[in-house]
């Protein structure tokens, strides 16, 4: 993985120092909080209902054991014990005191992290493929141009003031498990007839009120051209984008008041004028340079057996049912990808414990180099595991309550905090993704309901990504009551799709039994156990979904506004 | 007023406070669209300038334009190429458009003169205004002195900017 040189380690020392003068300053009066506002919200520092919230960087979901500890110590010293990853591969601190945080930057800079521009109108945390590196269908590591777009966009002095925030995914797999398409920028690396690298340029792709898919406006991009053409779009963006409304200063809007086509001839234009510029072009030399941080592990070369397909059909059905839902094919021989779920019986969607936080490194350094990455479906994958120590590691993982057999199914909810900690929420998501999961956990485990994510979001801004959900659920206030949609049909990978609104809205105490109508009308519905429940949403429609989901129980009260 | 402004003998690199003082006698004097114009170097509105080019070119001054952020590439350019300083009206601390004027002033039309950011200016921008073609800076609240000190609080600069035309990687052995 990437390790910082001095000059990455002064700068986040640095930073610690610098925002500790800047909290020192606010809590004398020399700063108010709408001069201190921007400033703290270009480290991550957001005032939600209790109290302070930390989001910490984690940078294409990486990390290291010895980083995976120092948040383990963080949230014990500095927080209540616990960690909520986010659905952009970050980690957030529900309960800091503003005091605290300079040290806890200077805590993050001793193991190479920060807080840097994970909020604000900026350029944010450059999110990417959680297997990458060891995935099968990869045909380029996406992690040595995150790690330049990282380094590009870090304290960029022209783009700090952007009309909104701005989000950054990259891929090099054909499978897309970056979800690039409801990005500002979305890029998939691809390699030309040559074998030479470029992108394919996918922007305005976003969520929040208005959900729209990305539009690809470069489909080979040569490599050397990331920064360049990154700056240009930027900048078009800076220029152009709106700042009357915050609702409608995301890129997406741009492009579509604009249209694609003259967003395209305007970054062209302004690409051409600096696409050779030597502050911007990338060479071979560095390119290289930061991919050696990435070179593979050195693997061992092992038996053929045991194979994971062996394990799936094993005797133990208890690891059986983990090893399929939760472990993937590794490119190298012997090896397997391991998807460790956050999402148990006991604690809210996305959340670890340091004891768990502590394990996971342990169990890292003894069974995968010492590597974890945090996914944007709110879970943690061990990318080197031997088929050979499966069962081991399965063991050690139930022992703290890590063993959830259920990665892409559908009690892996992704949810956001919703109205249990955020500002910005209409409704709580936590006790609804608590509620689904309990209704549903032994009809999946009787059925073999297959991969069907399900997402939730406390309010329209959509941190928990329901639009793209195969069900979504969006909390909703009316007239001070919680309310929740749920859409049907939504893809976050290279099928990518904005789910539909089923219907009228349900109360808390129904949508778990919305969820389950609409879960069980798809095992009436398939054909057999190999089609997924979005290929029957997209086979089928939503007809048959909203008459099971709605038939004999809709109410004169629910069948008011969406 | 406090202003801030490069020092001129010092050189083109990136924001350090000892290439900065704070400037007690500004020799540049701003007027108003209904005033008198005095003698000596004035910065005017835009409309004012455009009515009274001729007159502010014959007065053996120099010319300085105040403009909105939103200022389009045009008028930049021939701005440019016809004033000796150009102050830029930040309007809020969010509303970032400054900056890339700034570089397009500097990069794209190549203008030389002073870049004085003015409006909304705090110390926490100082150092990004800098970096991006501001030399001058008219800080709207605080110690301008006190604020001298923020050019130093981040030295290590990964891009290529107005500053300095090379990222990190070009100028630093990195690891």
């Amino acid at each position: 993985m990437y390790r910082y040189d001095e000059h990455d380690l002064r700068l986040v020392q640095e930073r610690a120092r610098q925002f500790r003068d800047q909290v020192a300053r606010r809590l004398s009066g020399a700063l108010s909080e709408e001069e201190f506002r921007p400033l703290r919200l270009q480290n991550g520092l957001y005032i939600q209902l209790h109290a302070y919230m930390l989001r910490i960087a984690i940078p294409y979901g990486l990390l290291s054991s010895a980083q995976l500890r120092k948040l383990a110590h963080i949230t014990r010293t500095y927080d209540r014990g616990y960690g909520h990853f986010t659905t952009r591969q970050n980690l957030q601190l529900n309960w800091v005191r503003l005091e605290d945080v300079p040290t806890i930057l200077d805590e993050l800079a001793s193991v190479e992290m920060h807080a840097i521009q994970t909020s604000g109108n900026c350029v944010r945390n450059v999110t990417s493929d959680p297997f990458a590196g060891v995935a099968r269908d990869e045909d380029v590591d996406p992690r040595p141009y995150c790690e330049l777009l990282r380094q590009y966009s870090t304290f960029h002095p022209e783009f700090a003031y952007l009309p909104r925030k701005f989000k950054i995914a990259v891929t090099g797999s054909r499978h897309d498990r970056a979800a690039i398409a409801v990005h500002d920028i979305g890029l998939r690396a691809v390699r030309d007839a040559t074998g030479g690298i470029g992108f394919e340029v996918f922007v305005g792709g976003g969520q929040g009120r208005t959900p729209v898919l990305a539009t690809c406006i470069r489909t080979f991009l040569p490599e050397r051209h990331l920064l360049s053409y990154t700056e240009a779009i930027l900048r078009v963006y800076n220029q152009l984008g709106r700042r009357d409304n915050i609702y409608k200063a995301r890129i997406k809007i741009l492009l579509n008041e604009l249209g694609a086509a003259e967003l395209t001839r305007r970054v062209e234009e302004e690409h051409a004028r600096i696409a050779d510029d030597e502050g911007l072009v990338l060479t071979d030399d560095e390119i290289q340079r930061v991919a050696r941080h990435f070179e593979p592990a050195v693997y061992e070369q092992l038996e053929a057996s045991p194979t994971i397909d062996g394990l799936v059909l094993g005797k133990d059905r208890t690891l059986a049912r983990w090893v399929e839902a939760n472990v993937v094919g590794h490119r190298t021989p012997g090896y397997a990808i391991v998807q460790i779920s956050l999402k148990s019986e006991r604690l809210p969607p996305g959340d670890a414990t340091h004891a768990q936080l502590d394990a996971v490194a342990d169990l890292a350094d003894r069974y995968s180099f010492g590597r974890a990455v945090v996914t944007h479906r709110q879970n943690l994958v061990l990318t080197d595991v031997k088929i050979s120590d499966l069962a081991a590691l399965h063991a050690d993982l139930a022992r703290v309550e890590l063993a959830s057999p259920n990665v892409g199914r559908v009690t892996d909810i992704v949810a956001c905090p919703g109205l249990d900690y955020c500002d910005l929420a209409n409704a709580r998501s936590i006790p609804v993704a608590q509620d689904v999961a309990a209704r549903l956990r032994s009809l999946e485990t009787e059925q073999d309901l297959g991969p069907i994510t399900l997402n939730i979001s406390g309010c329209i801004n959509a941190c928990g990504h329901h639009h793209v959900g195969n069900l979504g659920i969006l909390g909703i206030d009316k007239l001070g009551e919680e309310f929740y949609q749920l859409t049907l049909g939504g893809d976050h990978t290279e099928t990518a799709a904005i789910g539909k609104i089923l219907g009228p809205s349900f109360a808390a105490t129904e949508i778990a039994g919305a969820v389950e109508r609409a879960v069980r009308a798809y095992l009436a519905l398939r054909t057999d156990r190999s089609e997924t429940f979005l290929a029957v949403v997209r086979r089928v429609g939503p007809a048959p979904f909203k008459e099971a989901v709605y038939g004999a129980h809709s109410t004169p009260t629910q069948r008011t506004a969406a | 007023m406090a202003l801030i402004r490069r020092r001129l003998s010092a050189p083109l690199r990136e924001p350090r406070s000892s290439d900065y003082e704070v400037v007690d006698t500004d020799a540049w004097l701003a007027i108003a669209d209904d005033a008198a114009l005095p003698a000596g170097d004035v910065i005017v509105s835009l409309s004012r300038f455009r009515a009274e080019r001729e007159l502010l070119a014959q007065r053996g001054a120099r010319i300085g334009v105040r403009i909105p952020n939103d200022t389009a590439p045009d008028v930049l350019a021939e701005l440019a190429s016809s004033v000796s300083l150009l102050a830029i009206e930040l309007p809020t601390q969010r509303d970032g458009r400054a900056y890339t004027v700034a570089r397009w002033l500097r990069q794209r039309f190549g203008f030389r003169g002073e870049l004085r950011a003015v409006g909304k200016v705090v110390r926490d921008q100082l150092s990004y205004l800098a970096r991006v073609g501001f030399d001058a800076f008219e800080l709207s609240r605080g110690s301008a002195h006190d604020a001298l000190a923020s050019f130093d609080e981040l030295s290590v600069h990964y891009q290529a900017s107005s500053d300095q035309p090379l990222p990190l990687w070009k100028r630093a052995a990195r690891g």
